[in-house]
């Protein structure tokens, strides 16, 4: 029934395509920012609960 | 690339202080308030099996207690405790004190006395009904303004840094501090009617849909994202070894925020929410297993090689039972998420059992984990006795399993029991009843589980004070760090260390992230809104049943009774047609319940004489022998309320419920007309009472339910 109502939406066709990039952008965004992660500067902010206080 | 950590040349040294005196005020009311919730619960427990345990006092019934319970669990001991634990890790973290002690001991206070008025309003029966939300409006109100004062505390702490970076945790606790605030004022949103009684802005389907995106994330941002960041302190703390892998730190926490806000209507299968809008509650639900189960390993990694410490370390005990309860309960909530599941564990206590392990065993334990691990370090001391410690958490282990186990045998038994048909087509168990005595010998096992878990934390206060004595406390702590230079630019690193350097863009990105999921589930609430399939047939309640209904708000019915008919043959054969959406357009707040302790009622009316109703509310068991309600003589003493009905109408009208104008004016005799018809059928049921008491109101409102659909033929 809810079909009938997206059917009546302008440019209904868009949205699974545009959600679909939106999380396909996103984790790919993340694993390419993750995969360049700096390995000295991850090691300070690791060890940041660990300093002595 | 270069990276910097520091801008040099170096500046001078600062000295500053953390201070201890505020994180030690949150540790004692967790404390105080997780007895007290605790207590709560258990008394919930003992009155399943036996009802008197309510010694007739309104307050303390199941239906007004149960709101007390898990709001003084959710907010004053879980709440608390995060508070103690980000004042205590965040200034740590950040290499500077909190922005402003007057702030820290305003939210302090503030948020004890909002746990004050809770105590007080809850058991007279103040409540909006919604679940994890029932304060009135003027207590949402200093909430809101207490929230607020925590987060400036919190952002000008990191304003004022001396660490250019920060830390996973400080993003968690980011997420929790915007994303509370968005889901506590939208789903608040209310019309006064007076200072303890209001009206939900949304009706039926809409309601539910906040309601469940609010309840859904109110354990995803109350109950995990902060105990998230506390896992990634406090673990690595206690372990004395950096946590596995910053980089899964990083995907865990944008995606674990990014997706969770989308599942709430996992919450509503097979309701009269739209399928569509049930199946992306069900795709996002799943989709979370990966970055809990991220999370989750990220915590327990962090243990490789130091597994003998766990051995040794209580405070590792309890946090790796906490973080293993965590994935268990993260593992479930997706399985639950499942239509076929959900079809069988919905509305019984497999829920329960879900929620507590959750509740016992993730946050208790991370709570009782950061307890032992804070106090003798604020007491410059060594904890009291280690055998004690060890006792408790095997008094809280098996406490949880005692409580989980028979829980889910419930649930099972009680479902399948449901389902059942005899070879003829019958309901095996026509009878609500019959399914739920099956199970009280198991509801009398969860009971000993809880007092188990109970007991355990009576073992650990008194460890704790005893710890606390045989030290002396220390009201703060001196450090010394350099100044973040002004003015620099620090450049290099990837795109997120740049983030990381801007505490105002990450957080505007975190707000993003939890807005999409929210804003994609209010496109269905607009939708429904102009397109909800209306049934003429259904009309707004009379001034009478309206008033009936606010009593069954009042006495937490929606506790114990569903008014949601799931289209299933065992459904639709016991209760009757299934409940469609456009039945609920005037029901502000929507009464769907979450847990079937008795039948669902939403078409209870004109099931039963008014006599029956009568009786049955005056000793349920003289109707139903055996049954685990209690009594409610003071209905049939007290009046019902005609001062605020008027204005009740109003508002109800500027909600959209369509009273002609000028209909306030004749409510109260219109209540009163209808009042006498009720009494007077039950005087020819020889059943004498006066038109003026709230169980004429409350049968008028039963009788109506579900009703509407019937006159359409």
């Amino acid at each position: 029934m809810f079909k009938h109502y997206f059917e009546q939406m302008d440019g209904v066709s868009i949205y699974p395509i545009f959600s679909l990039l939106v999380f396909f952008l996103f984790f790919v965004g993340l694993g390419w920012h993750v995969f360049r992660f700096d390995k000295k500067k991850q090691e300070h902010i690791e060890s940041l609960p660990l300093d002595k206080e | 690339m270069q990276y910097i950590t520091q801008p040099e040349p170096v500046g001078t040294l600062e000295r500053f202080e953390y201070d201890n005196k505020i994180v030690k005020a949150f540790l004692v009311v967790t404390v105080i308030f997780g007895l007290v919730g605790m207590l709560a619960g258990l008394t919930l427990a003992v009155q399943l099996f036996w009802p008197g345990a309510n010694f007739e006092n309104p307050h303390v019934t199941f239906g007004r207690l149960r709101p007390l319970h898990t709001n003084a669990i959710i907010f004053a001991f879980v709440g608390n405790a995060m508070f103690a634990g980000i004042y205590y890790s965040l200034p740590r973290l950040l290499k500077a004190p909190m922005f402003s002690k007057a702030l820290s001991w305003i939210h302090f206070w503030g948020w004890q006395l909002i746990i004050l008025a809770a105590a007080i309003t809850l058991p007279l029966g103040m409540t909006t009904s919604k679940e994890y939300a029932e304060l009135e409006w003027p207590i949402d109100i200093a909430i809101t303004l207490i929230w607020v004062v925590f987060a400036i505390n919190m952002f000008g702490t990191i304003i004022k840094r001396r660490e250019r970076h920060m830390y996973v945790a400080v993003w968690f606790y980011i997420g929790t501090v915007v994303t509370v605030a968005l889901l506590h004022i939208v789903n608040s949103l209310a019309i006064p009617v007076s200072l303890t009684k209001s009206y939900s802005l949304y009706a039926g389907v809409q309601d539910a849909l906040v309601q469940w995106w609010y309840g859904h994330n109110a354990v995803a941002f109350f109950l995990t994202t902060p105990y998230l960041g506390l896992m990634y302190y406090f673990l690595p703390k206690a372990a004395n070894r950096p946590v596995y892998s910053y980089k899964l730190s990083i995907i865990h926490f944008w995606s674990l925020i990014f997706i969770y806000i989308w599942a709430g209507p996992h919450h509503l299968l097979y309701s009269s929410l739209p399928d569509w809008a049930q199946s992306l509650g069900t795709v996002f639900s799943i989709m979370l297993i990966a970055p809990s189960w991220g999370g989750m390993l990220n915590g327990l990694l962090t243990l490789r090689g130091a597994w003998d410490k766990v051995r040794e370390d209580p405070v590792l005990k309890f946090f790796v039972v906490a973080v293993t309860a965590y994935g268990m309960a993260t593992f479930e909530g997706p399985m639950l998420s499942l239509k076929n599941v959900n079809a069988i564990s919905h509305f019984t206590d497999w829920t329960i059992a879900h929620v507590h392990v959750g509740a016992l065993g993730w946050n208790g334990f991370m709570i009782f984990g950061i307890l032992y691990y804070l106090i003798p370090r604020m007491y410059k001391t060594q904890l009291y006795s280690k055998t004690l410690t060890n006792t408790h958490f095997w008094l809280g282990t098996l406490g949880i399993i005692f409580y989980a186990l028979p829980m889910y045998w419930a649930g099972f038994v009680q479902s399948l029991m449901w389902k059942e048909f005899t070879q003829d087509g019958f309901l095996a168990y026509p009878n609500f009843l019959e399914t739920v005595t099956q199970i009280v010998p198991l509801y009398m096992i969860r009971a000993v589980g809880g007092t188990m878990y109970l007991i355990g934390t009576l073992v650990m206060i008194y460890n704790l004070i005893k710890t606390a004595k045989q030290g002396a406390f220390v009201p703060a702590e001196y450090a010394e760090a350099p100044a973040l230079e002004k003015n620099v630019k620090v450049t290099g690193g990837t795109w997120h260390a740049v983030l990381e350097r801007k505490p105002v863009i990450f957080t505007g990105l975190a707000i993003v992230a939890v807005a999409i999921g929210g804003v994609v589930e209010f496109v269905p609430t607009a939708l429904i809104e102009s397109n909800i399939p209306t049934i003429d047939a259904v009309k707004p309640y009379t001034p009478l049943e309206l008033t009936g209904r606010d009593i069954y708000i009042k006495e937490g019915c929606v506790g114990c009774h569903s008014q949601m008919v799931r289209p299933f043959r065992s459904e639709t054969e016991r209760y009757g047609e299934y409940s469609k959406a456009g039945e609920f357009v005037y029901d502000h707040p929507f009464l769907w319940g979450s847990k079937r302790t008795g039948p669902d009622l939403h078409r209870v009316g004109s099931k039963y004489p008014d006599s029956w109703h009568y009786n049955h509310m005056m000793d349920p068991t003289t109707m139903s022998p055996g049954s685990i309600m209690p009594p409610y003589p003071w209905l049939l003493e007290n009046d019902y309320d005609k001062e605020l009905l008027p204005a009740k109408i109003k508002a109800m009208r500027t909600l959209g419920v369509p009273y002609p104008e000028g209909y306030e004016d004749i409510a109260v005799a219109e209540a009163e007309k209808q009042a006498a018809e009720i009494t007077q059928r039950l005087a020819d049921a020889k059943i004498k009472t006066s038109k003026d008491k709230e169980i004429i109101a409350l049968i008028a409102y039963l009788q109506r339910l579900g009703t509407d659909i019937k006159t359409t033929k």
